[in-house]
């Protein structure tokens, strides 16, 4: 699928192009055998000023030394500048992409006939520790009434850094499904949260609060009804603490997204 | 052999006499960071190899332009525009590779053995041999990571390229095995300490295999010697 911007800016191209031969077919032949000695007398120079030897002399002088550190860093910035300016998007698109698909995961998609990304409501989330004072919920809708919501959500005090995750609600606060979205947690074992890895995060679907109780919300290894996994207690108790944090967020702020 | 003498050694020192672990003992953050499997650390490995033969190449192309007083800052300075670079193009057009190197990928500047090479080596040679030792420093590296992932990962969970298909692809499922069945895993071994423990078994391995080498070098010769003595 080409992009409205490759479209344009082939067709910036086309004119590039055109502009060069009519600017060509103008020249005459004394004209061009003129502009060659002159291409080729700068390009001689070019070339007696690169070649080592000539390169040597400069070497020890504070003025080059100061010219090829700032050369070379006006190059870095031009290259890093150009190649984040061209991928920008893409990379805002595929960012956007990652998020229709974990909404997809955490929403079956028979419940919603709208695009979530579009439904949005913004929630004061500061009192709940889940990384963010704001949090966006996405609305699933099917046929203009509000049949799921999911947001994302992150788990502070991880083992080693914040775990990033994203959850999908029905109307009654049961979870639909439980994502990690991004983690630091040790290779081999905290990384069991993720759906890649284990099917821990799957047996969160069809838990809510009001099926469980506080104490039942915590891994067994605290006297709660979820697992944890061997070699690592931590991650999954964080994360089952965010999760309960989470619910709690939809739980106090249910009547106000569901009058929508 | 296809490559000429100089390009052998340069091979010979990149996989085993100077490699970047065993022979100068460099980049042992990221090994001990990402070695707890051995498919992490062949992404890490995978990664740094190409970011390595890169910017070998790049500082050998600049060499004659870089004053000895300010070659580190501008070894640094290119490195981190070249990994930025990798990062951001990897982002946007391998997007399924980036979400599983991505993690690596800045990780590659803090590797040492970057400027290392680009200190010892590219920066006094040819275009050429210097890509050339990259690849293979390169190679050796991520060589060391698999096998040290390897052992690391048979130890503590006993496994072996566990969820390489998420990194290589569906095809690879077939590498993912379970060494030793119901083992109950041994945490150690997958926590930074284990890194080092594996590391120095690792290195011991290599100086024993080393010295058996130069006795039999040595026995050579001195039979060598005695033959010609008896027929002298």
């Amino acid at each position: 699928m080409a992009s409205p911007w490759r479209v344009q800016s082939r067709k910036r191209g086309l004119i590039i192009l055109i502009n060069l031969r009519e600017f060509a077919m103008k020249l005459d032949s004394a004209r061009i055998e003129q502009l060659r000695t002159t291409a080729a007398t700068y390009l001689a120079w070019l070339k007696a000023w690169l070649a080592p030897v000539h390169l040597a002399q400069l070497r020890p002088m504070l003025k080059f030394q100061t010219g090829v550190l700032a050369g070379f860093a006006l190059l870095a910035s031009v290259l890093l500048g150009i190649t984040n300016c061209t991928t920008q998007g893409t990379i805002q698109q595929r960012l956007e992409e990652d998020l229709q698909q974990s909404l997809e995961e955490v929403v079956p998609a028979s419940w919603y006939d709208n695009v979530m990304q579009h439904d949005i409501v913004t929630l004061d989330s500061s009192d709940y520790n889940l990384g963010a004072n704001e949090t966006t919920v996405y609305l699933a809708k099917k046929a203009g009434k509000i049949t799921a919501v999911c947001f994302k959500f992150t788990a502070p005090d991880g083992y080693s850094g914040a775990i990033n995750m994203i959850m999908g609600l029905d109307r009654q606060g049961t979870l639909l499904g439980v994502r990690v979205l991004s983690h630091k947690e040790t290779p081999g074992l905290g990384d069991k949260i993720e759906v890649a890895k284990s099917n821990w995060i799957l047996s969160f679907v069809g838990r809510s609060l009001a099926t469980m109780s506080a104490s039942q919300w915590a891994v067994k290894k605290d006297g709660g009804d979820i697992d944890q996994f061997a070699g690592a207690t931590i991650t999954p108790r964080k994360a089952v603490q965010a999760i309960y944090r989470g619910l709690h967020l939809f739980k106090e702020n249910q009547a106000l997204l569901l009058k929508q | 052999m296809l490559l000429t003498a100089p390009f052998r050694k340069i091979a010979r020192d990149g996989l085993w006499n100077n490699n970047i672990v065993f022979g100068q003992n460099l980049a042992l953050c990221p090994l001990l960071a990402v070695t707890g499997t051995a498919t992490n650390g062949l992404g890490m490995g995978l990664a740094t190899l190409l970011v390595i033969t890169a910017s070998n190449g790049l500082i050998s192309v600049a060499r004659h332009l870089i004053p000895s007083e300010i070659r580190i800052p501008i070894f640094v300075l290119l490195i981190a525009a070249l990994v930025t670079l990798v990062d951001m193009l990897m982002n946007a057009w391998a997007h399924e590779l980036y979400k599983v190197l991505g993690l690596f990928i800045a990780l590659i500047v803090t590797n040492c053995a970057l400027l290392g090479r680009a200190e010892a080596f590219a920066s006094k040679q040819p275009v050429k041999e210097a890509v050339w030792d990259g690849f293979m420093m390169g190679l050796g590296f991520t060589l060391v990571l698999v096998a040290l992932g390897a052992a690391r990962e048979i130890s503590s969970a006993g496994t072996l390229f566990a969820n390489a298909s998420v990194l290589l692809g569906e095809r690879f499922r077939f590498l993912e095995l379970t060494v030793i069945t119901e083992y109950k895993g041994f945490l150690l071994m997958a926590l930074p300490p284990g890194g080092f423990i594996m590391v120095a078994f690792l290195i011991v391995g290599k100086r024993l295999i080393d010295q058996k080498l130069t006795q039999r070098k040595a026995q050579r010769k001195d039979i060598s010697i005695a033959s010609q003595g008896e027929t002298g």
